[in-house]
């Protein structure tokens, strides 16, 4: 008797939570149809102009220049030994300091290759004086493959002063 | 006043003026025959749009919004490409099954209408165990979906179709008993007599919480029934790429689908019938004022209203909620939704025997 009382109750119980479980989606998707502001979809080609992408939107890695031409890339290889898929190739070179006429290592060339990147920002967050960022941009078809081989470093930039 | 049943009315009298009255019956069910086909043309149109605008609302997409207005004519576009499309019949299949079978969709689709009451003494055929036909009739569809799977051939095919089978015949059971219980409210089949009961009040608000629970286990019912999510297992597309009409192409697999969206109209239209008064104005008891303005809609606009808005509710659970498992979906039917509507019978039989429904 017990038992069978105990039961009913779970069976009560089991239907009860059923209902209220799918009530409670049915009231999410029941907003969602209501609520037609709420639609993510970008009609892309059509709004190119107007086009607002969200803040956490990757489109490819570039490197922080300022007016005068001048980045915080120390040549470290931080983020070439932080890419998951060798997308980073950093080619360094010694500058002659002119006055003290010490070497220095500098960079010389930030290869970037924008075919084998997969967006996943770990360069970006092992980069420890914050030299590259992701942009936003994403129209990247190009006729020839050799072109998403990317020179990140602007021409005639040099490493801005007092970063170590 | 122009009312459905004034149109056939005139049209039944002229046809008896000029002819026959042999020609003008011949004449009629030619007419008849049209209306339906042209009834079906215009279900799968607006229905599938309907579906698609739904789901993409609730999924919070835009849905299709380039052919036509607003993408109104996306249906009517994707009509013209199954049409001009060929009918493919597979070389390993058993080509007379195979090609029946969506015929046999269509015509048990087709039969399903013949009682059904569209406006106020607007109805093809009001046979005296409507409801029985009804659910008799509505039972030949799993045959259609057998041949199809048996004859193509494909092990996914008799797959799907053999959920299906098992499906339907589980849950013809629950529907025939929550169907029961309006039956026995009104002590009859036929479907005029149902709605005339509902004259002072819907069963749906007349017959207290026992009718509101008959009427849940008629739409879940319903919904496994005509294979739809989330009792969608016959053609569960992750598992059986398209269960029973994965070999079918071009216009015969329009006619599959065509089908299942008559289908959900028709189990729709006799769920507004039992529960929500069919054509019956929304009365309430002594409200005179509100009564009239309520009789001056349309018969016609209140049955497609009440219709559309059950297909509405259906839609809305089949994009929400989850596929369920063959072993959960049989535990639902013989462990809940079987014993729930027996018990729930006995009290609807208890409510109509002592008189307590209004």
């Amino acid at each position: 008797m017990e038992d069978e009382a105990m039961f009913l109750k779970q069976y009560i119980q089991d239907i009860w939570g059923a209902i209220k479980s799918l009530a409670t989606g049915m009231k999410r998707t029941g907003y969602y149809f209501t609520h037609h502001k709420e639609i993510i979809t970008q009609q892309y080609p059509d709004n190119r102009d107007t086009l607002v992408l969200p803040e956490r939107f990757k489109g490819e890695v570039v490197m922080i220049h300022d007016e005068n031409n001048e980045h915080a890339c120390t040549g470290c290889t931080a983020c070439e030994l932080a890419c998951p898929n060798a997308t980073i190739k950093i080619i360094t070179k010694f500058d002659v300091d002119a006055e003290t006429g010490k070497k220095k290592k500098a960079i010389d060339t930030f290869v970037y290759h924008l075919e084998l990147c997969t967006m996943c920002n770990l360069c970006v967050e092992a980069c420890p004086t914050d030299a590259i960022k992701m942009a936003q941009t994403f129209e990247h078809s190009v006729f020839d493959r050799s072109q998403l081989t990317k020179k990140l470093n602007k021409p005639g930039s040099k490493i801005r002063a007092g970063i170590e | 006043m122009w009312s459905l049943s004034n149109i056939a009315a005139n049209i039944d009298q002229w046809l008896n003026a000029n002819m026959s009255p042999t020609w003008a019956l011949i004449v009629e069910m030619v007419i008849a025959g049209v209306a339906v086909i042209g009834l079906f043309a215009a279900l799968g149109l607006v229905l599938v749009i309907m579906e698609r605008k739904v789901s993409a609302w609730i999924q919070i997409r835009l849905g299709p919004n380039r052919v036509g207005p607003k993408g109104m004519l996306q249906s009517l576009a994707d009509t013209l490409k199954l049409l001009v499309k060929e009918g493919m019949t597979p070389g390993g299949a058993d080509k007379l099954l195979f090609n029946v079978a969506p015929f046999v969709a269509m015509i048990v689709a087709m039969l399903l209408l013949a009682p059904i009451a569209f406006a106020k003494d607007f109805q093809l055929w009001d046979l005296n165990i409507g409801v029985l036909y009804i659910s008799a009739v509505s039972s030949i569809s799993v045959i259609s979906i057998l041949m199809a799977g048996w004859a193509s051939n494909n092990k996914y095919s008799l797959l799907g179709a053999m959920r299906s089978g098992a499906q339907i015949v589980s849950y013809e059971l629950s529907a025939g008993l929550a169907v029961l219980a309006i039956v026995v409210l009104t002590g009859s089949l036929r479907i005029s007599d149902i709605i005339q009961a509902q004259e002072n009040g819907w069963w749906l608000f007349k017959g207290h919480i026992p009718v509101i629970i008959a009427f849940i286990i008629f739409i879940i019912a319903v919904t496994a029934e005509t294979n739809r999510a989330p009792f969608d297992l016959a053609e569960a597309e992750s598992e059986l790429t398209a269960g029973f009409h994965t070999e079918y192409s071009g216009m015969k697999f329009a006619l599959f689908f065509l089908a299942e969206y008559v289908n959900v109209f028709i189990v729709c239209a006799i769920g507004a019938t039992l529960f929500l008064g069919g054509w019956m104005p929304f009365h309430i008891g002594n409200w005179h004022a509100f009564n009239g303005v309520m009789d001056w809609i349309p018969s016609s606009v209140w049955f497609f209203g009440k219709t559309f808005f059950l297909i509405f509710v259906i839609m809305w659970f089949r994009w929400t909620f989850p596929r369920l498992r063959i072993d959960q979906l049989l535990n639902l039917e013989w462990k809940y939704l079987l014993p729930i509507s027996m018990f729930n019978l006995l009290l609807v039989t208890l409510i109509a025997i002592m008189g307590w429904h209004f």
